[in-house]
């Protein structure tokens, strides 16, 4: 090659060259705005009429919010208020309600001097959820997360609390089953048994045994029917009781719907189908109308217990889907050397698979539990006082009539809390994992 | 192909074959649909061979090794490995995933787990070995592949060279008794090639039962005890290396190698 040259002087480095820091000029509030904002005519243009949108929108809303009203009785108390200080006709927000209503749209009609145990629940809730959203919590926090939902269910309806004690024992009996027959009789007949013993058991001894229990030791605090629930307590139960149990049978079904098994492949396939291809209300409908019909008859199930599984369902099959498309991303090999190492089925499945899968469907899955918390303020329409269905009785009564933004504003603001911790925690679940993926 | 492996002298002392049958293949057919992939497949590997498998591409080979651990069904023959034959029972699939170890092409490691997590998985939850115990095995076996210190690491943050010798010393932790290698130099650059192989010695010299597919035929003359051809899904010739190199007696045997040697 270089033998064109006469006399080819080899070039050897001898000492390395530090490491550059990059061009100053680089920074700089006023280069940034050069550089985003006015960097040729046409974003020039976009520029400006951004802003004009931004500002007009704020000139016309930011009167109404900040001349709001927060002392008055009533609608007209309020509108005498703003015609005396700001003149007739000014724009302003009549906040007085939510002072006046705050407690009807945060329990519906739950008994007032009881708010402590739902306030109390919702304590609960954050500190059993904390050990499950986030790792270097001690693991033995998570006991008490497995028990929480037995007590924020006592707290909440009230009545003996030997009711969800001898729910849970229903669990243990399960457990136990699973224990005791997987070794002599395989996984498949020890799973049945195990699923079906608690079914059983919860259908006709848990009842007369929690009466008898309580006959014993009286164990009990007032009850709450659920048609006293309402307000974003209810919207709540429903929505973190769906996310929290759509999320397990969510995945099942995805492992169900890849499965070589013909008949779990076309029982996925099927419910996860006919799930999604009807609208959610007529579900719930289905849930406030039909449901009794296929019930045993004189069973008296709870109409926000059947609207809780319509929603699990629902929210189930579109998690199944987001699922099995992370299942889908990735590589055959992980599936091949997990087998390879003598895994079985459900090893490979909980300790190789679903943690890469999931990583994955993060954003699809906090998506849907998104879609499914704004989903619970359809319940208005079976007769349940959501959020939006209380708004409509609070406007039912003289004071409030003709009242609607201030209450949409704040029950909009309340939804956007929730929605964008979620999308949030997302976002901080998926970079806390990036860590060494290639 | 290049001849990464000529330099070194290696031990034989151990590289002992017992005339116990480690895997015993008898007239195994395989079929991708109406696609007969493996034809009559008929092959013993005894306890402590070294054996490469070569041929052009699509000819079967890694499909034949992945029958042996059942990552592929065949449809008709025998496969017996360790005396267990392999069959839709689950149990005895299991049993024998677990005592063969296979190295893929693109390592296939856990990208989700450490190094040494990669390493413990199957020990602890195939083998129910105590956690610390299985940790010590894998530091033994990582050490003896040359990255300890690379243990608490991501398998994404290793080169592939490196990420091929965990793959291997994940293999080993569940102290199998055969090893399957399916051209596990080939994903890599020329210069990783060598640790790879340097580690695959080690282990020929330490007596352990392995099958390899592999193009590197420096490896195959320096550690095989047997090298087969196969082409169109069968088994067409095999022999001791010398000979198979120095006087291959089928013409497709002599293409090949023409084609692999002679540039
Ligand atoms: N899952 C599959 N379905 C259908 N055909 C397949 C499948 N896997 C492999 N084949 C075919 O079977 C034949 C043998 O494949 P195999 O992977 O065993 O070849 P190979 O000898 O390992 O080739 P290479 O050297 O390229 O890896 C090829 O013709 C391939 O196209
Ligand atoms: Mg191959």
């Amino acid at each position: 090659m270089s033998d064109t040259h006469a006399q080819t002087v080899s070039f050897v480095r001898e000492t390395m060259l530090p490491e550059a820091e990059p061009p100053v000029g680089n920074r700089g509030a006023i280069l940034w705005m050069r550089e985003n904002l006015f960097s040729g005519w046409f974003n020039i243009l976009m520029t400006l009429v951004s802003l004009y949108v931004i500002w007009w929108a704020l000139a016309h809303t930011m009167p109404w919010v900040f001349n709001g009203i927060w002392n008055a009785g009533s609608l007209t108390e309020c509108r005498e208020i703003r015609n005396a200080t700001l003149g007739e006709g000014a724009s302003a927000a009549c906040w007085a309600v939510l002072g006046d209503r705050w407690q009807q749209l945060m329990f519906g009609f739950y008994p007032r001097e009881l708010y402590w145990r739902p306030v109390l629940a919702f304590v609960i809730f954050l500190v059993a959820i904390a050990p499950v959203l986030f790792a270097g919590m001690p693991r033995r926090a998570l006991w008490i997360t497995a028990l929480s939902p037995f007590v924020m269910f006592w707290l909440l309806w009230g009545g003996t609390a030997w009711f969800p004690v001898s729910i849970a024992l229903g669990f243990v009996l399960g457990w136990a089953a699973l224990r005791a027959l997987a070794p002599i009789a395989g996984p498949l007949v020890a799973v049945i048994v195990a699923a079906a013993l608690p079914i059983i058991y919860w259908f006709y001894t848990a009842g007369p045994l929690a009466r008898e229990l309580e006959q014993v030791v009286a164990l009990r605090i007032e009850y709450v029917p659920s048609q006293d629930f309402g307000g974003f307590m209810l919207s709540f139960i429903i929505g973190i009781a769906g996310i929290i149990l759509s999320l397990p049978l969510g995945i099942l079904l995805a492992l169900g719907r890849q499965s070589d098994l013909f008949i779990i492949n076309k029982i996925s396939v099927g419910f996860i189908e006919v799930i999604r291809g009807v609208p959610l209300i007529v579900w719930l409908f289905t849930a406030s109308l039909l449901l009794n019909y296929f019930l045993p008859p004189g069973t008296n199930f709870d109409l926000m217990l059947r609207v809780i599984i319509m929603v699990t369902l629902f929210a189930a099959a579109y998690i199944a889907e987001v699922v099995r498309g992370g299942l889908a991303a990735l590589p055959k090999g992980q599936y091949e050397a997990a087998d390879a190492l003598g895994l079985d089925y459900w090893k490979a499945m909980r300790l190789i698979i679903l943690p890469q899968a999931l990583k994955i469907s993060i954003p699809g899955i906090v998506n849907t539990f998104i879609g499914l918390f704004k989903d619970t303020t359809l319940v208005v329409f079976i007769g349940l006082f959501d959020p939006i269905g209380l708004s409509n009785a609070i406007r039912a009564s003289v004071e409030w009539n003709g009242i609607y933004w201030e209450l949409f504003v704040f029950i909009g603001l309340l939804f956007f809390i929730c929605c964008f911790s979620m999308s949030r925690y997302s976002l901080y679940l998926e970079k806390k994992l990036q860590r060494g993926h290639n | 192909m290049t001849d990464t492996t000529a330099a070194r002298t290696i031990d034989r002392s151990h590289m002992q074959v017992s005339d116990e049958v480690a895997i015993e293949i008898s007239n195994m057919n395989k079929w991708y649909g109406s696609f007969h992939v493996l034809r009559d497949i008929d092959l013993t590997v005894y306890q402590g061979e070294r054996i490469v498998i070569c041929g052009p591409s699509g000819s079967g080979k890694s499909t034949l090794i992945r029958c042996i651990n059942r990552l592929e069904e065949h449809q008709s023959g025998r496969i017996v490995v360790d005396g267990t034959e392999l069959s839709s029972d689950l149990k005895n699939i299991d049993k024998i995933r677990s005592e063969v170890g296979m190295c893929f092409q693109h390592f296939n490691l856990f990208p989700h787990l450490t190094i040494l997590e990669n390493c413990t998985l199957a020990p602890i939850w195939v083998r129910k070995t105590p956690k610390r115990e299985a940790e010590e095995i894998a530091m033994h076996f990582l050490k003896k592949v040359k990255i300890p210190e690379q243990a608490n690491k991501y398998p994404g943050q290793l080169s592939g060279g490196q990420q091929q010798r965990v793959a291997i010393a994940r293999s080993l932790c569940m102290k199998p008794r055969i090893m399957l290698f399916d051209e596990p130099t080939s994903a890599l650059d020329p210069e990783m090639i060598k640790e790879v192989l340097d580690t695959m010695i080690e282990l020929a010299e330490e007596g352990m039962t392995m099958l390899c597919v592999t193009h590197e035929m420096g490896f195959a003359r320096q550690v095989a005890n047997r090298v087969i051809f196969m082409d169109q899904g069968q088994i067409v010739e095999q022999n001791e290396p010398e000979a198979f190199f120095m006087a291959p007696k089928s013409d497709r045997t002599k293409l090949f190698l023409s084609q692999i040697l002679g540039h």
